[in-house]
């Protein structure tokens, strides 16, 4: 019996969070903006999202099965993929399309590149695009709110934004305006990323620096900044995509810079370009730069430095 | 702030299970055996100095240091020596050992007397002729420690009492129960170093030896600091940066930066050798665990075998999955109960199957947290990366060889993966040039 004892390399215990349960909390962040959705634009929100998620879940298992690799569903990550994929589609899609998007998403974005932790982009966002790339009419079919409070008709309010006074700041804090299912209530968006800030999912670096560089760049434009903050995706992609860990940096360094970058692009996409919103490609390219923003903004460690100039000092 | 944005430094919120915090130490009968390990210290292992079937005492010298770095090793037992034999350590080596048999009477060796004390050098001297070595857990010879090069540049003595490891609470014991051992070898370190200044670095969960540390002190330079409760407060590195502010250089000694650092029972036997010349023989542990049904803190003889002490708590309730040398963090596993205890440790730890399983490892998510978290601002992902990848280059470039092995990155990690010890295996790797 003496000679039974296990032996292992230290340390002998691990933190009680897994990524299961980080990605547990991601859904719970996600569930408030959801409900508001069913009542904005009605039960096919849920429909919508359920479809995704079992599409999400559905082809990881399946891709998972086909190549004789572990499956991870149980991780959570593609019920957080799916949600997050609903949220970027208009309530009115027909299911097919999104269940391309969630092919998109999880088979070619996230299995291709080796599963969780190697996607290169976020697997939602990029599904978002293409889908906005390949059925344009259909995603920019924003639906006007269910509940007959038609407060902007079915554009988004970034295409009218002219129209828009200093009274509609409620309206788009309710999100009682058109757009795609998940990002028009900013309040229960708000709600989930305090939520992930503080059970420490999220760090508020990139949020934080994203939307206050949208808020300086508006002012600098000359827009209105409170109904640029409110207004498209961006608050859900500030807490909810820009956020994923796997495609954003890892040191506070490089969030403030991804969240600088984020807000640049975006602003530029907005104002200059031709298109209403420019989230979603903002995150897609500042996804691509993470490896290089990892390399150049690592931490400084201790006494490396000091050392480092001593002996340079010595050398002299 | 002053780190913002140059470095997280996080550290873990590592379970404190300090439940034997409150536990007054209890002195555990002798053994039926003491084993002796010759290598329980950093550096040159002893060489024995008696054969099988010598007469010793308590207190007599039974290893001889093998050289400057290095450390006598004492018999804390009167008896016979039944033989000079080999055991087998945590880490897989083979040391020498003296096994001596206790004949109960607890005889001591008549030159033990305590030690004349008038300069620095007969300080020096005491100091190594006491066998101690750095009782926090490195297991540096002491008297090593009290010679630093640059002396006159020594400006701060820093008392190492934050004990962050979960379970251990010996040294809060200590603090509380031999104060003013604590207290006179303080004095004496400060006294023949001629050091103005003494800091003890207290965590902020031992509450009442804080109160009663501060209530004692009484000489002017020396004064406590309560610590955050953040895994590894007690690093020493950490230690001195959040104590003094400053950075210990790498590669480099505390004493670069002007500070020498001692554990509490380390300065706490200092004033009680003092006192009484009584070398290193016994040590307090706290004795812990799942499946401990008694769990204590106990005044032990130093060679006792484990099982004994083990048998002293009560006994195990269950099956034994793993049994460390310190604690849940750092702590070593041991092979079998036979090992004896060592000068540096400071609690021996029996836990179940059950909890002795880890959880299975799955893929990185890039969540940075072992990044964040880690004291010295490494990246143990990408260290791990260049690792897999034979990168020696990379691995230079990480400053892999920092890495003081915490074990916090392995702790914080939500997808379980062992950071820390294939960080171990990449400064191996950093030495070897290339080869795993």
């Amino acid at each position: 019996m003496a000679n039974k004892l296990i032996v292992t390399a230290a340390p002998h215990i691990t933190s009680p969070d897994s990524t299961q349960k980080i990605m547990q909390r991601v859904c719970i962040a996600l569930v408030p903006t959801l409900i508001a959705s069913v009542f904005i634009f009605g039960i096919n929100s849920l429909i919508l999202t359920a479809v995704t998620v079992a599409a999400c879940v559905f082809f990881e298992w399946a891709y998972c099965k086909l190549m004789g690799r572990e499956i991870p569903v149980a991780d959570f990550s593609a019920v957080v993929t799916g949600m997050l994929l609903a949220f970027n589609l208009p309530a009115t899609l027909p299911w097919w399309m999104a269940i391309v998007g969630a092919f998109i998403a999880i088979v070619i974005v996230k299995q291709l590149f080796g599963g969780l932790g190697y996607n290169f982009a976020n697997p939602a966002i990029v599904a978002r695009i293409a889908l906005a790339v390949g059925f344009a009419s259909r995603m920019a079919n924003y639906p006007k709110p269910a509940n007959g409070i038609d407060a902007l008709a079915s554009a988004t309010p970034l295409a009218v934004s002219g129209q828009l006074g200093a009274g509609q700041y409620v309206t788009l804090l309710l999100g009682n305006h058109g757009g795609v299912l998940g990002e028009t209530c900013a309040i229960t968006i708000l709600l989930g990323g305090i939520y992930l800030i503080v059970t420490k999912v999220i760090s508020p670096m990139i949020p934080v620096t994203y939307l206050a560089t949208v808020a300086v760049l508006s002012l600098l434009a000359g827009k209105d900044p409170i109904v640029q903050l409110l207004s498209g995706g961006l608050m859900l992609g500030a807490f909810f995509m820009a956020t994923d860990y796997v495609t954003s940096p890892t040191t506070d360094k490089g969030k403030l810079i991804f969240g600088i970058g984020l807000g640049v692009i975006t602003c530029a996409i907005r104002f200059l370009g031709t298109m209403n919103e420019g989230v979603s490609f903002a995150i897609l390219l500042m996804n691509l730069l993470v490896p290089y923003i990892d390399v150049l903004t690592r931490q400084d460690k201790l006494g490396i430095a000091k050392a480092k100039k001593e002996k340079e000092a010595a050398a002299k | 702030m002053s780190k913002f944005l140059k470095r997280s430094a996080q550290g873990a919120g590592v379970p404190h299970e300090k439940r034997t915090s409150s536990l007054e130490t209890v002195v555990m009968p002798l053994p039926s055996k003491i084993v002796l390990s010759m290598a329980q210290h950093i550096g040159a292992p002893a060489a024995p100095t008696v054969a099988k079937g010598d007469q010793v005492y308590v207190g007599t010298v039974v290893g001889k240091a093998g050289g400057f770095v290095s450390s006598d090793i004492h018999s804390g037992v009167s008896g016979v020596v039944d033989g000079i034999t080999t055991i087998t350590a945590p880490n897989g080596a083979v040391q020498t050992a003296v096994v001596i048999i206790p004949d109960g009477e607890q005889k001591v060796d008549p030159s033990i007397a305590p030690p004349v004390v008038t300069d620095l050098k007969s300080f020096q001297d005491a100091v190594r002729a006491s066998g101690l070595v750095g009782l926090g857990g490195a297991g540096f010879p002491a008297a090593v420690k009290l010679a630093p090069k640059n002396l006159d540049e020594i400006d701060t003595l820093l008392i190492n009492g934050a004990e962050c490891e979960p379970y251990i609470t010996s040294d809060n014991r200590c603090l509380l129960e031999d104060t003013h051992f604590i207290l006179s070898g303080i004095k004496a370190v400060m006294k023949y170093l001629e050091i103005p200044k003494c800091v003890i670095g207290i965590e902020g969960n031992k509450p009442k030896a804080i109160a009663k540390m501060k209530d004692a002190i009484d000489v002017p330079g020396v004064e406590v600091k309560t610590l955050e409760c953040r895994y590894p407060q007690g690093a020493e590195k950490v230690l001195i940066e959040n104590c003094t502010g400053r950075e210990v250089p790498f590669p480099g000694l505390p004493s670069d930066v002007g500070v020498i650092v001692m554990n509490v029972t380390s300065v706490a036997f200092v004033g009680k050798y003092l006192e009484t010349g009584m070398p290193l023989v016994t040590k307090r542990l706290t004795v812990d665990g799942d499946i401990v049904k008694e769990p204590k803190n106990v005044e032990v003889v130093i060679g006792t075998p484990v099982q004994e002490l083990l048998d002293f708590c009560g006994g195990l309730t269950d099956e034994p999955g793993k049994v460390l040398y310190g604690g849940p963090m750092m702590g070593n596993c041991l092979a079998d109960l036979s090992q004896p205890v060592l000068k540096n440790n400071n609690a021996v730890l029996a836990f179940s199957k059950k909890w002795a399983h880890l959880p299975k490892e799955t893929n990185c998510i890039h969540c940075g947290r072992c990044t964040n978290a880690c004291p010295l601002g490494l990246s143990a992902k990408e260290i791990v990366q260049a690792y897999h990848d034979g990168n020696v280059d990379l691995l230079k470039e990480l400053n892999a060889d920092l890495c003081m092995s915490c074990g916090t990155c392995s702790f914080v990690c939500p997808a379980k993966r062992p950071l820390a010890p294939s960080i171990a295996q990449a400064k191996i790797m950093m030495k070897n040039g290339g080869k795993k």
